[in-house]
């Protein structure tokens, strides 16, 4: 397949993926917020979105100062901001719109429907946040299952299951660390100590983090216990049956890549068998000893890596011969 | 022949009904089915459309329009119905005319017999912008020029059809003929189960074979791409169609490249070989090389591979010496000079500013002519006499008079009307007609074609640009 048709049809995939978890995140902080708790906690909680985003020196060049309708007009709508719902639908949708001739006609339909209601879905966003947000999840797992459902098994899936896998990894991997850090700044139960789970307003932090990542119901059935930091964090990064887990996703990331290997290749699969082996084979303890910032610092740079290296052996490949 | 827009009631052909019969033999069907109808079943169907053609995305971008606009190109409901027999005669003209045409531009870079029999001046030929001095006696394979034709098809007050145009560079608009009958089955199916309209879905399957008919000699298995300026251009959706249906790669420039006299295409697995390009650009941005060296569209070094009868191009490069208006008037001479036949279609009269007499003719008959610049494409840049103001005919005037080899200048044809939905409710509109037609090792046409009409009452500018609607076409066995 062209290079650029797989390019495109990749960053389809990432677009689609970060609109849906840009609106986890932004529903689960929503309710979150609504806890009783000081303004300042609450604060703490909105800025914690624009740090999952790096997006904090933007932001600031938009508004004054943090304010909860803001920072949702400026994650949803607004056009100037890459990472906005908006920008990310419309980006999934130009990507589909380069490359509609190797998608299934669901697909391609999906995708543009999907952008044809945006409009007017976000002149409503304010009157119901959840709704919009519940919106954007559903038009993802939609476009995701007819892709599954719709798709011939070759390049075309396996480039655009690439996609979704490599930015799921990326954003799980941000939510965590950020929460987990905005809860020790509040002077919260250290990450590591599993004995101060119990606090009642942690408790719905930590069931906010689940709840953002589809978990809540998840750790219930996997623990049937209390919901405990490091349960939360193992939950989340190791357990490869979790499907938004990072082990989860990069299972998924090493089996598509497997599909598509190149005469050039060979590294980048060598280097994401190796990240999905120390998740495979890692433990929790290990893990929060060393610092839970520290490790997932260290993974998103190899997620990243990974990226660069799919973008290099098959997407623009320099080389003319 | 000269129709009033505005007032044209009189004295056009009317599609469906005449004076004598009343509804004529072959809409008779329809009507029924129509009468049987509800004003609000039929609302709801073509909002239905309305809404399916945006889902699908079937729209075009506007040139001069703001960026990213992309608008829908209405679509009616009420088909325009061809009988058989009427047809198979048009078939005949169109076969005869695209079949003349190849051989005329074979002979333009070949030996210009033409030209030296004195049938066509040689400045017509030689001074035109179109024609390209690179492709002299160069071989193309099948001696294949216009691989696709959209010949341009109106028929006049006597119901006698004239071609107003032969467009043989990259026309467009075969995809919406092809969702237009989607759309038609999808909405009425019960229509397609009284009558018995000629099946046209295969034309990507024709497209394909055509193109492969034509690969560079000891090719086997020819690679087809389709190559298109990119998503912004306004045929976009027809560039991605047409790949899709037929399978092949949709490419780009940027996804080709010239290596060892081949022309490659970047994959995911390596440089994968082209051997028939289905270019939907123009020639001016093929070969930085070779043409515009500003085009960041093309493939450098292309033109060389092209020469060199390793690559082919549908259409040829140099195809569009054929197809200006100012050749339009010899297409007749090319038929009886090439096939020793008598043309089955006929061409519109046509005055040659260029020729003295008749610019001041044209001059002195502005506001009844049609004046239409030889390169014009689009309906841009041109003047229609009856529907112009005082002001827009003095304003035309000079730009004539500075450049009269620009232009050339016709009757207003009373364009045939047929039945469509109008605000007000159903009633005629102006219509023309473009068959598509495929040269390789045999000329192929699919029965039909687009129908485009002019949805502003008493306008004959059908084209998308200018506000123009489409319509099915059957042709009714």
């Amino acid at each position: 397949m062209l290079s650029r048709t797989a390019d495109h049809l990749f960053w389809m995939a990432r677009y689609t993926e970060r609109a849906e978890n840009t609106a986890r995140m932004l529903d689960v902080t929503l309710q979150t917020s609504l806890l009783p708790q000081s303004e300042a906690s609450v604060e703490l909680l909105w800025r914690g979105i624009l740090g999952i985003c790096e997006l904090q020196p933007q932001y600031d060049a938009r508004f004054e100062r943090l304010a909860a309708q803001s920072l949702l007009a400026f994650m949803t709508r607004d056009p100037s901001n890459p990472s906005s719902i908006a920008s990310c639908l419309n980006a999934a949708r130009e990507n589909a719109r380069a490359v509609r001739g190797t998608l299934t006609t669901e697909v391609w339909e999906t995708i543009n429907s999907t952008w044809l209601e945006l409009k007017g879905r976000l002149s409503k966003v304010e009157r119901d946040p959840a709704q919009f947000f519940e919106w954007v999840k559903y038009r993802s797992h939609l476009s995701r299952g007819v892709t599954v459902g719709t798709m011939l098994r070759d390049e075309a899936l396996y480039f655009s299951r690439l996609g979704t896998f490599l930015e799921r990894a990326d954003n799980t991997a941000r939510i965590l660390d950020v929460r987990f850090h905005a809860l020790a700044d509040q002077g919260g139960p250290d990450a590591a100590d599993e004995s101060a789970g119990g606090r009642s307003i942690d408790f719905y932090h930590w069931a906010a983090i689940l709840r953002s990542v589809s978990a809540f119901e998840v750790y219930r059935k996997v623990y049937s216990d209390t919901i405990t930091p490091a349960r939360v964090a193992e939950l989340l990064i190791l357990r490869a049956d979790m499907p938004r887990s990072l082990a989860s996703c990069m299972n998924d990331v090493v089996t598509n890549l497997a599909q598509v290997g190149n005469a050039h290749s060979r590294e980048t699969e060598r280097r994401a068998g190796s990240l999905q082996a120390d998740l495979q084979y890692g433990r929790i303890d290990v893990i929060l000893q060393h610092g839970l910032h520290a490790y997932l610092t260290t993974f998103l740079q190899r997620i990243n890596d990974l990226a660069d290296r799919v973008s290099r052996d098959f997407l623009v490949p320099l080389a003319t011969a | 022949m000269s129709g009033q827009p505005g007032k044209a009631a009189a004295s056009f052909y009317d599609e469906m009904r005449s004076g004598r019969e009343g509804v004529r033999g072959h809409y008779r069907a329809f009507q029924a089915w129509l009468e049987s109808q509800s004003p609000e079943a039929l609302a709801a169907k073509r909002a239905e459309a309305d809404l399916t053609f945006h889902r699908v995305g079937i729209t075009f971008a506007v040139y001069g329009d703001d960026k990213g606009t992309e608008r829908l190109i209405p679509f009616d409901i009420i088909p325009r119905i061809v009988p058989a027999a009427e047809w198979r005669q048009l078939e005949a003209g169109l076969r005869q005319r695209v079949k003349a045409l190849n051989r005329f531009i074979h002979d333009i870079y070949h030996g210009q017999s033409i030209v030296k029999a004195g049938v066509i001046p040689p400045e017509q030929i030689f001074c035109n912008a179109q024609y390209r001095p690179e492709m002299q006696g160069i071989d193309v394979a099948g001696d294949i020029y216009a691989h696709v034709a959209g010949i341009d098809v109106v028929r006049a007050d006597g119901g006698e059809f004239y071609v107003l145009e032969d467009n043989l560079r990259v026309p467009s608009g075969v995809s919406y003929m092809l969702e237009n009958r989607k759309m038609m089955m999808r909405l009425f199916p019960e229509l397609f189960a009284r009558n018995r309209v000629a099946p046209i879905a295969h034309y990507p399957d024709m497209l394909l074979e055509n193109l492969r008919s034509v690969a560079p000699s000891g090719v086997r298995d020819p690679a087809v791409v389709v190559m298109t300026p990119g998503m912004h251009n306004s045929a976009y959706f027809e560039h991605a169609f047409l790949a899709q249906q037929m399978g092949v790669e949709l490419v780009e420039g940027k996804d080709l490249f010239v290596d060892d006299e081949q022309v490659f295409m970047r994959t995911t697995r390596g440089p994968k070989r082209v051997d028939i390009i289905y270019r939907r650009i123009d020639d001016d941005f093929l070969d930085p090389l070779a043409f515009r060296l500003d085009s960041a569209l093309g493939v450098p070094g292309l033109l060389s591979v092209y020469r060199a009868g390793r690559v082919t191009l549908a259409n040829a490069i140099g195809s569009g010496v054929a197809d200006d208006k100012s050749i339009y008037p010899y297409v007749p001479d090319m038929i009886k000079f090439y096939l020793d036949e008598k043309p089955l279609l006929r061409n519109v009269p046509t005055w040659q500013c260029r020729k003295k007499e008749h610019l001041s003719h044209v001059l002195a008959h502005l506001s009844e002519l049609v004046v239409k610049e030889t390169h014009g494409a689009g309906g841009y840049g041109m003047l229609i006499g009856p529907a112009a103001t005082k002001a827009e005919i003095e304003n035309f005037r000079p730009r004539l008079a500075a450049r009269p080899d620009n232009y050339i200048a016709q009757p207003t044809l009373a364009l045939s009307a047929c039945p469509t939905f109008v605000e007000a409710g159903i009633a005629p509109r102006h219509i023309d007609l473009r068959p598509f037609v495929l040269s390789g090792k045999s000329i192929t046409i699919v029965p039909g074609g687009l129908t485009r009409v002019a949805l502003r009452e008493g306008s004959l500018v059908v084209n998308s640009s200018q506000g123009g609607g489409t319509k099915d076409t059957w042709v009714l066995e």
